[in-house]
């Protein structure tokens, strides 16, 4: 296979937004698990470079850090990366023993780039045997409703990931939006009109508009 | 295989599952009575029911024979015959 034809082959899989997220099959660290394992609750899939590297193992322990606070939100935690489940098991009892740390989530050993393949996680440009910091959340439903690309360098913020949640979580239950930097308690965009009927009314609805498709409520 | 080891003994969380299994439920309900998350459960279910130990029916879960057989030899006290555990040998 030519490299472009290689490059195509671990990049043909780009998953879309508002779609069902591919289905797999992966062994992990807790066992073997399928994406509709998890089922009627929210899903945080997220992949990393390379195990015992050291921007990884900090998203390892800040991972740790908020998963009590993703199980509130009921959310699970599902790692990934192209390493074998023994360099994983080996390293989640490093982090363990040097930090302290108990890794509570399993991480996939994608060996074969099954998955990082499916979901586009590995950028050529970057590395062809690594995935970039990719992560994407997945509602009860099945269906891919975020994705964060970051890359190898660039360790994510978890507060940012646990906004994101918060915030899609909020559109379900209320069918609102939220805006740029919106924090939770912090008031919501209403929907615009989609008629001009609808336009006509919104301004004399009671909500707070700057005008008919601006406006925003508190819950 | 995640519950059952390479020497045939189960894990904790295998353990957990076929013990919650005697009562015939749907996985959700054994993640409640064990704790376990209901991911893992799918998963654990889906593997002790390959290895005969658990069957499914419409989605309900139950120990089989030779489940509960497993099931009381992993929580039996090793024998031990001359300071050594000859369990599985």
């Amino acid at each position: 296979m030519s490299q472009s034809a290689a490059d195509a082959a671990i990049t043909a899989g780009l998953p879309r937004l508002n779609e069902p997220a591919p289905e797999f099959e992966a062994v992990t660290t807790h066992g073997v698990v399928r994406l509709s394992d998890y089922r009627d609750g929210w899903l945080v899939l997220f992949s990393h470079p390379a195990d015992f590297t050291p921007v990884c193992t900090t998203e390892f322990v800040a991972f740790a850090e908020i998963y009590p606070e993703l199980q509130q939100r009921g959310v699970e935690l599902l790692g990934l990366s192209i390493d074998s489940v023994y360099s994983h098991i080996a390293w989640v009892r490093n982090i363990k023993e040097k930090l302290g740390v108990e890794i509570p989530f399993p991480v996939i050993a994608d060996l074969n780039k099954e998955v990082a393949s499916l979901y586009g996680m590995v950028m050529p440009g970057e590395s062809k045997t690594e995935t970039s910091r990719c992560v994407f959340v997945i509602d009860p439903k099945g269906i891919l409703r975020a994705m964060i690309y970051y890359p190898l360098t660039t360790g994510r913020s978890m507060r940012e990931i646990l906004r994101l949640i918060d915030a899609m979580q909020t559109t379900d239950k209320h069918g609102v939006a939220t805006p740029a930097n919106w924090q939770p308690g912090e008031q919501v965009i209403v929907p615009p009109p989609r008629t001009t009927e609808g336009a006509a009314e919104r301004v004399d609805a009671g909500y707070e508009c700057a005008d008919w498709y601006l406006c925003k409520k508190s819950l | 295989m995640a519950c059952i080891n390479s020497d045939g003994t189960l894990v904790a969380s295998a353990r957990a599952i076929l013990t919650a299994s005697r009562k015939p439920s749907t996985p959700e309900q054994i993640a409640a009575a064990t704790g376990l998350s209901v991911y893992r459960v799918r998963g654990g279910v889906r593997e002790l029911a390959a290895a005969g130990l658990v069957e499914q029916q419409d989605g309900i879960y139950r120990l089989t024979g030779a489940g509960e057989t497993r099931l009381a030899g992993a929580l039996t006290p090793a024998p031990v015959v001359g300071g050594a555990d000859v369990r599985g040998r």
